[in-house]
């Protein structure tokens, strides 16, 4: 098979990768991209994308079912509805079709070769793509690794039979009678409380002595209400031991040091992600690491010239929009523009329910800062439009310093909040004061209005609490 | 219960007014009586303002640096009994100004009308001890931006004070959007360099602008931090003196000054020979090179007297003096004093060297008085060992001559054969060319300088 020879490759298609392909492309640069799977990587196949399609599907389906109780305020009444999971799945599997042809596309139009395969270095300048025609060769300037994360398995609770991961969640037939989930961060809650809405008898199962542990209590206080509303049971302090030896049931070891038997049809493991370093010659080229990740500069080169990496690969926080950030600067490095990652916060989403955003710093953090700090918090109970949507529970907090006002960090929990995350990093990018975003006009009757306010609380002379 | 008010005193001959340069008490205090309350500085003398009465500080009438006119109500007691105020007039006069009105009536231009346009609606007591630079920041903090039009409880950084805030502490990211920080990336430029002018301190657009229109030199990206930091510091007492005598100085004399260089080998010979000889006689100061030059001074003025006068310029008349009076600038902790050594003319080497002792001394502790820093007629500064090669002395106003000693050093001179060392020291004199010739000028110092190389004439009447 002929060699290609590029001047940028790109391994792996997911948000990174195939952002910075197109990137790359629109700025006429010669740039190939190796995908083993579809387009769109984790965040489109069996990520961001199909789990809120999911999340999307349970929400109607719980709102419909309480009206076939008879219980609705809005004086809706329905007959008692069913759900067809394999139809939702297939309606899920139609959206994220269509977006995977729209990256190819996307990068087909910006005049990317995409080659399909699993890419493995033979030294820094060369790579090695096994496709389904044989090993294709590509020669390239630059590279950049996009290699992204698979979900973590618990030794004790291989994949396979009963235990799946969130990829086969996302997948499932039908709606499993009783799932247990090993893990209370937030892909778990987020499926869990997906397939209790759907009428799965779900419980948790966390190591921590509470879930969504990288949030303060405060914020995830509606959050656990909500857990409970949907009968979801949470074992906090607990830790899964392994199978039953019939299959259909999670052994723990409870709180108080007691083994327990959970018994599930299906459980799920998400106790968190790791980066895909393995199988595609890290060790041909001994990239420096930092703990299990790449290490990168601000720039996001690696210790090897001409290589780049981005994404999941590369560290913490692993989100897609992370990484597509971080695409679009290489792309323009590599096109000889200065850029360098100064970002000043990177918002991240938990699409639970009610859905909680975060940007910035969190008041402790500000705290820690050492400078005095002033927090504004107002309840969405004080809101016309989330009493409209009867979603009052939960609020906006900010976070500013004390002496100039500077905004440090915005939170938000409510229904629908995860749409302000755009205003929260905005404000934070543009370097707000608590006074830009109070003389702001937001638009009423929305949610958005919470954000003025909790503004307006931190400077003292809130309006409507 | 009354209260009693205490004016600022007369503290010099035919002084109007006084400027405050320090408070000793504050609002609350207990007083005593003949306890300092207050020091004002009048044209060079520093005079403290007792209590005569025993009572509670309750109100206390400027700040420092004020200029305050004699007379002046400055400070109002609770005494026991009467007071000096009756219960009318005057009393509400006095809440009148509490509450709002300048404390200083000074018609001067350097006292009350600057003041008179910074409201202090709430009388706020002066710091007991206030230094310039602390009132200065607190200035800054207290005047609102217009910027912070609408800030409640918290918001106190100006423009001004977030202009000093670049360079910014190690790890402290700039504030900035992202559109600024992309533009600064692309110009190279460190925005950590960068002042804002923003809310916060935030880079706009215009900062970037303006930092690159300082220099491209300034525009690369180094890793030395620039210090943009400004501090106000009010110019008050002593200084204050000092400035505007030198701008008077400045403004209306013109100065020519005239450097000549003096071999003081033979005068330092003799100076160490008369400082040895000096032990027998114990009650004799030792001489520095000061006294022989004011001697030498006398001798000249004896053949030029138009040199040791007083110019009033707006009289149009020079007031030429008789007796010597020589001015001594002299360093001090509190800064530049001229201390006067009256009838040089009377006074022989060893007088004219005690004289200088004593004064210097009283200078330095700060004891002089009124009359030993006055009435000069002709000055001589000096740096001393720091003194330089040349410097460009600036005339004591009213007078038309100063000199200036550089400082003393071993330097080959040329003898017509050789370089021999000869100690050499220079002499920087300016004089008021609106009534001395250069020509007279010359002739003045040439003669000193050949006093001063033959150092037997200081001594020949």
């Amino acid at each position: 098979m002929k060699e290609i020879s590029c001047k940028l490759l790109v391994i792996g298609a997911g948000p990174g990768g195939y952002v910075c392909a197109i990137r790359a492309g629109q700025l006429g640069i010669d740039t190939v991209i190796v995908e083993f799977g579809k387009p769109g990587g984790t965040c489109l196949n069996v990520g961001c994308i199909p789990s809120k399609a999911l999340i999307h599907a349970a929400e109607e389906f719980e709102k419909i079912s309480h009206m076939a109780g008879g219980k609705s305020p809005l004086g809706i009444s329905i007959a008692i509805p069913s759900i067809d999971l394999e139809t939702t799945i297939a309606w899920k599997d139609g959206i994220v079709s269509r977006l995977n042809s729209g990256v190819a596309s996307l990068l087909k139009k910006a005049g990317v070769k995409t080659v399909h395969g699993w890419a493995k270095f033979r030294d820094g300048k060369t790579v090695e793509v096994e496709t389904e025609t044989g090993t294709q060769v590509v020669r390239a300037e630059t590279v950049v690794i996009a290699t992204g994360s698979a979900s973590v398995e618990l030794p004790s609770l291989p994949f396979g039979g009963p235990v799946i991961s969130s990829t086969e969640a996302l997948g499932l037939s039908e709606v499993p009678e009783r799932l247990a989930v090993v893990g209370g961060g937030y892909i778990g809650l987020e499926l869990g409380i997906a397939f209790a809405k759907m009428g799965a008898k779900v419980t948790v199962v966390e190591a921590l002595p509470r879930v969504l542990a990288q949030y303060d209590a405060e914020l995830i206080r509606p959050v656990v209400k909500r857990l409970t509303e949907l009968g979801i049971e949470v074992l906090v302090n607990a830790k899964a031991k392994g199978l039953s030896t019939k299959r259909d049931a999670l052994l723990v070891e409870t709180a108080t040091g007691k083994n327990g038997k959970i018994v599930a049809d299906r459980i799920l493991i998400t106790v968190g992600r790791k980066p895909v370093i393995e199988d595609w010659g890290l060790e041909q080229i001994d990239l420096d690491m930092a703990g299990k990740f790449i290490r990168i500069d601000d720039q996001c080169r690696t210790s090897m010239r001409g290589i780049f990496a981005i994404g999941d690969v590369t560290g913490e926080p692993m989100l897609a929009h992370r990484a597509m950030a971080q695409g679009e600067m290489v792309a323009e490095i590599v096109a000889g523009h200065k850029r360098s990652w100064d970002k000043r916060c990177i918002p991240a989403i938990c699409f639970t329910d009610p859905e909680l955003v975060t940007a910035g710093l969190s008041p402790e953090e500000a705290k820690g800062l050492g400078g005095e700090i002033k927090v504004g918090l107002f309840p969405f109970a004080a809101n016309g439009r989330a009493m409209t949507k009867m979603g009052e529970d939960g609020f906006v907090r900010v976070v500013a310093r004390a002496d100039n006002h500077l905004v440090l960090g915005i939170q938000a929990v409510g229904q629908g909040v995860s749409e302000l995350s755009t205003a929260f990093g905005l404000a934070l990018e543009m370097g707000a004061r608590l006074e830009d975003i109070a003389g702001t006009i937001h638009a009423h009757p929305t949610q958005g209005e919470g954000f003025q306010e909790a503004a307006l609380k931190a400077l003292g002379h809130a309006l409507h609490v | 219960m009354g209260e009693y008010v205490i004016k600022l005193p007369d503290v010099g001959e035919g002084v109007a007014e006084a400027e405050l340069v320090e408070w000793q008490v504050k609002v609350g205090d207990l007083v005593r009586e003949d306890a300092v309350l207050a020091a004002v500085m009048t044209d060079k003398a520093t005079v403290e303002i007792p209590s005569p009465v025993d009572g509670e500080i309750v109100w206390l009438g400027a700040e420092i640096g004020d200029t305050v006119a004699i007379g002046s109500p400055i400070v109002r007691l609770k005494v026991a009994g009467e007071g000096n105020v009756k219960a009318g007039a005057e009393s509400s006069g006095g809440e009148a100004k509490a509450t709002g009105a300048t404390p200083t009536p000074s018609p001067s231009p350097q006292g009350g009308g600057g003041r008179a346009s910074a409201p202090k609606a709430d009388a706020k007591p002066a710091p007991p001890s206030g230094s310039a630079s602390v009132r200065g920041s607190e200035m800054a903090t207290e005047s609102p931006s217009p910027l912070w039009g609408g800030v409640r409880g918290g918001g106190t950084l100006s423009p001004r004070s977030a202009l000093s805030a670049a360079p910014r502490p190690e790890g402290e990211k700039p504030l900035a959007s992202p559109a600024i920080r992309l533009r600064a990336k692309e110009a190279g430029v460190d925005l950590r360099q960068v002042a804002g002018s923003g809310p916060a301190g935030r880079i706009r657009h215009e900062d970037i602008d303006a930092f690159l229109a300082s220099g491209p030199q300034l525009a690369k990206v180094s890793g030395l931090a620039r210090n943009e930091a400004v501090e106000d510091i009010k110019i008050i007492g002593l200084r204050r003196k000092i400035a505007e005598k030198m701008a008077l100085a400045k403004s209306r004399i013109p100065h020519i000054t005239y450097v000549e260089e003096i071999d003081v080998t033979a005068l330092e010979e003799l100076r160490a020979a008369l400082n040895k000889e000096k032990r027998a006689g114990a009650e004799r100061s030792k001489l520095t090179l000061l006294p022989f030059l004011m001697r030498a001074m006398v001798k000249a003025i004896t053949d030029q007297p138009n040199i040791n006068a007083l110019f009033d310029d707006e009289a149009g008349i020079v007031h030429q003096h008789g007796g010597v009076h020589i001015g001594i600038a002299a360093q001090t902790p509190s800064g530049l004093v001229v201390p006067v050594v009256k009838h040089a003319e009377a006074r022989d080497i060893w007088d004219c060297a005690a004289e200088l002792n004593r004064l210097a001394e009283a200078a330095r502790s700060g004891t002089a008085t009124r009359d030993e820093l006055s009435g000069s007629t002709i000055t001589i500064t000096s740096l001393g060992a720091m003194g330089g090669v040349a410097t460009t002395p600036v005339i004591n106003h009213p007078e038309v001559a100063i000199l200036g000693v550089n400082k003393m050093m071993v330097r080959p001179v040329w003898d017509g054969t050789q370089f021999i060392p000869r100690k050499m020291m220079n002499l920087s004199s300016s004089f008021d060319h609106r009534v001395i010739d250069g020509w007279d000028a010359a002739v003045f110092i040439q003669r000193i300088k050949m006093l001063l190389e033959t150092p037997a004439l200081i001594f020949v009447d």
